[in-house]
């Protein structure tokens, strides 16, 4: 049994501000969580995700790896009975998790489109090679997955070089802290 | 727009993206061979930049904005706008809606990045064959792909977010094209499976799983080779594929430029992992 305490609803209602989603009007049918490739990498179900919201059981659901896992590929939605934009939903969830400063659960995706976004910030563009080392080398992990990244080097699916925009001036102002 | 039965010259501007640009160079040389052959010109938008992809909605929501706002005001006046990447074609599409919805958005992308092109145009590369006859393009089009076997792969390019729902659905689209060229349609199932974006490189795991389902479906269900139309979804289904024997993976555009007649396969073979060449020879394609 979960006893709900005194504003539950607080959390709902921020997330509802936040993504502007109205996943209130969510059957949990469970359409979503069947049509989501990437259950096996989540320890909650995209439905169940929503049902944490609901119950305003914050922590649980700012620190589970469900929010972090989905990769907003839009299959759940397309599929839901109701059209909740349960990736919408996950953005704005992932966003108050950076800024309450809860635990990270998983560490290596966050890393990961850091890392990407650094690279857009400097050239404007993603820069594969440079992405991957850093991020390689932030995890102190060189070495696994070495085979893919020398099969990668080897077809040349990795430039060497940046592709840069000539206009830098415009990045600060799509940076703009 | 109506057909017509010779097609006329059209012209778009173009936003590649970064996974064409960086890394499937092949994807888009052909995209460009495909386009002259059927007589679409194609303008790369100058100075485009990087359309935030999910790492920018995951964490940065202003930047995930401001990507997007940038190549919508560098496009040009009375040209449609045309998108490779699906993941691109969702940032942009849906950014241009909001901007549209919002007079509050609106107003902080006139600040910005100057007067909002109400009519602009933005549309996904599966756009021209609502507005070309492929089989008018080439002589005998049923002869062109030799019953060659292959499996068509969308990936998450068919769903979109809910507000956008009611814009044009392309299921169907490789399906049709290519047995207009005299290809056999292999179903499996899993045309539509995800396969794994980012995934690949921080849950390598988890992206081998989708993507090993996916090509052993196929392969299952006797496909020669997949055909993908994105480029992103073309490197994870090549990388991350651990299955002895695979098929080859071919873009969408590769095999359309050679039914057409493009010799210039030469250039995108040596890139690929799984080598086409073989099973290509096999079918008499080369
Ligand atoms: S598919 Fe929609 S309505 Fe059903 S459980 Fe998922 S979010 Fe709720
Ligand atoms: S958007 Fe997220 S939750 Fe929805 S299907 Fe894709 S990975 Fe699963």
């Amino acid at each position: 049994m979960i006893k709900l305490g005194h504003g539950h609803d607080k959390l709902s209602r921020e997330i509802k501000k936040l993504s502007g989603i109205n996943f209130n009007a969510c059957l949990h049918c469970k359409c979503c969580t069947n049509a989501c490739p990437f259950l096996e990498g989540m320890d909650y179900h995209p439905n169940q995700v929503i049902r944490l919201v609901q119950l305003g059981l914050e922590k649980k659901v700012l620190e589970s790896s469900t929010i972090w896992v989905c990769v907003g590929c839009n299959t759940c939605c397309s599929h839901c009975p109701m059209a909740i934009d349960i990736p919408a939903v996950m953005d704005s969830l992932r966003q108050m998790a950076l800024e309450q400063g809860v635990k990270i659960a998983e560490p290596d995706i966050l890393n990961f489109h850091k890392e990407v976004l650094k690279t857009v910030e400097k050239y404007g563009r993603t820069h594969k090679l440079e992405i991957m080392m850093r991020y390689k080398l932030k995890k102190m992990d060189l070495l696994s997955d070495m085979g893919v990244g020398l099969k990668m080097l080897k077809k040349r699916k990795l430039d060497l070089t940046p592709s840069k925009i000539k206009e830098k001036a415009s990045l600060e102002k799509i940076f703009k802290k | 727009m109506k057909k017509s039965s010779k097609n006329s010259l059209q012209k778009f501007s173009f936003f590649p993206g970064c996974s064409l640009k960086a890394s499937g160079h092949e994807n888009t040389d052909s995209i460009y061979k495909f386009c002259k052959l059927i007589n679409v010109e194609l303008v790369e938008l100058d100075d485009w930049n990087c359309c935030g992809s999910s790492s920018a909605h995951s964490v940065d929501r202003e930047v995930a904005k401001n990507l997007p706002m940038r190549n919508i005001s560098l496009a040009p006046k009375g040209m449609p706008l045309m998108v490779a990447c699906p993941s691109c074609m969702i940032r942009l599409q849906q950014t241009y809606l909001h901007i549209k919805q919002s007079e509050k958005l609106r107003k902080e992308y006139e600040e910005n990045w100057g007067t909002f092109d109400e009519n602009l145009k933005i549309v996904h590369f599966f756009e021209i064959f609502e507005q070309i006859n492929l089989e008018d393009s080439v002589e005998n089009p049923k002869e062109k792909l030799n019953k060659i076997k292959v499996a068509p792969y969308y990936g998450c390019m068919l769903y979109t977010p809910p507000d956008m729902r009611f814009g044009k659905s392309y299921y169907g689209l490789m399906e049709k094209s290519l047995k207009s060229l005299g290809a056999q349609i292999i179903e499996y199932g899993y045309s539509t499976q995800c396969c794994g974006t980012y995934l690949s490189v921080a849950k390598p795991r988890i992206a081998q799983n989708v993507v090993n389902r996916v090509i052993s479906k196929a392969m299952e269900a006797g496909a020669e080779c997949i055909v993908t139309a994105c480029s992103m979804c073309h490197l994870n289904l090549e990388i991350r594929c651990t299955i002895k024997d695979s098929i080859p993976v071919l873009h969408f555009s590769e095999l359309l430029s050679m039914a057409l007649g493009e010799k210039d396969h030469k250039k995108w073979f040596p890139r690929h992992i799984v080598d086409p060449i073989p099973l290509l020879k096999k079918r008499g394609l080369l």
